[in-house]
């Protein structure tokens, strides 16, 4: 992801959820030892909460624009993300 | 710090066997790793024990998946997993049959076995992971390879015409036939939970990326670029429906294509066949 669009979304005002992430746990969380960086969740992700690490292990980087939309946990076919929330 | 509650996403880490070593063998991005999590969701909202499911499979990338989840396993030779489940299924009839098998697996070295399996109509779930070619080998052309495409055996374009796997089944006699892709893997996981329960063969074809082969030969791309392309390669049956043959012709129809209770299936009708001649009848 270039810098530009970064910096266009971390302008963005992140989305109304329901989810308080400041006080609970994270909104997933990452089996770095199991991740083989296939890239999906961070494509596939709408709000674009994740970000390539160095090795393009997802990393998460805007975590309260998370709204549990199952997209990233549900494809992940090295079964590396886990929701904390239902 | 708050109590941990069981979250619906940590039910794919209970159904792993313990002691496995984790990642799995599968490239990074590959399919059938997205398969497995759906296998794993379908059979956890249908409350199946893991005693009670039996996964059969043959040799390939996709055959790989009894090893790595906890349910009674059996991996079998090239091709013949129909053929073993149809004894387990018959030795066994209270337990569910999961059959995991590739396209070459099951169409090419199995397609005899896999035929027969759907016109005897016994109660066994076929999940047909699809990616188009031979993964495990080195990419050779398989019975799906769609026309003029590449492989290492055909590397000037695939000159023979291909397998409709749903088509296939239905014709031979399979009474559920169902289609979905790893892009819409929530969909496939309903498919796989209706197919479970169906009573007789059913067949549900999963369309996955090989973009190690398939997708570098074919220039489609990385995982997410196929993923993307199963996205906008689909159309539900209820779409196809309005939309012409020439319109389909590079689509999938995804979602139930048939399903069907009045064939018999053959456990049952074996059993009457026993109880018969049991009672001196002919």
């Amino acid at each position: 992801m270039s810098d530009a669009n970064s910096t266009d979304q971390a302008r963005r005002k992140p989305p109304q959820t329901k989810y308080d992430y400041s006080a609970g746990p994270p909104p997933v969380t990452i089996n770095m030892s199991w991740c083989k960086a296939c890239n999906i969740c961070i494509a596939l992700c709408p709000t674009q909460v994740f970000e390539p690490d160095r090795d393009g292990k997802p990393v998460l980087a805007r975590q309260e624009y998370c709204t549990q939309c199952t997209l990233c946990w549900i494809h992940c076919p090295d079964l590396a993300i886990t929701s904390n929330y239902k | 710090m708050a109590t941990v509650v069981k979250q619906k996403s940590d039910v794919v880490l209970d159904y792993l066997r313990p002691g496995k070593k984790f990642p799995s063998v599968w490239c990074p991005g590959c399919g059938n790793g997205t398969v497995m999590s759906a296998i794993i969701r379908a059979v956890d909202k249908l409350g199946y024990s893991k005693d009670e499911v039996v996964m059969v499979s043959g040799i390939g990338c996709s055959s790989r998946m009894p090893i790595y989840l906890d349910f009674s396993a059996l991996h079998t030779t090239h091709g013949r997993a129909l053929a073993f489940a149809t004894g387990v299924k018959f030795a066994q009839p209270h337990m569910k049959v999961i059959v995991v098998t590739g396209d070459g697996d099951a169409l090419a070295i199995g397609g005899n076995h896999f035929i027969h399996a759907c016109r005897r109509n016994i109660d066994i779930t076929a999940v047909l992971i699809n990616n188009n070619i031979y993964g495990m080998t080195g990419g050779q052309g398989s019975p799906t390879t769609p026309d003029a495409a590449f492989s290492t055996t055909t590397p000037y374009g695939n000159a023979e015409k291909h397998f409709d796997v749903c088509d296939l089944a239905k014709a031979a006699g399979a009474t559920y036939v169902g289609r979905s892709t790893v892009y819409h893997a929530p969909q496939l996981e309903k498919q796989i939970a209706t197919a479970l329960e169906h009573r007789g063969f059913a067949l549900v074809e999963a369309i996955a990326n090989c973009h190690t082969y398939f997708g570098r030969l074919n220039r489609q791309g990385d995982a997410v670029a196929m993923l993307n392309m199963f996205k906008e390669r689909s159309v539900t049956t209820a779409k196809a429906k309005e939309m012409t043959e020439e319109e389909l012709k590079d689509k999938w129809v995804i979602g139930t294509l048939y399903e069907s209770t009045e064939k018999s299936e053959f456990c049952e009708e074996y059993q009457k066949l026993v109880d018969r001649v049991a009672k001196g009848g002919r």
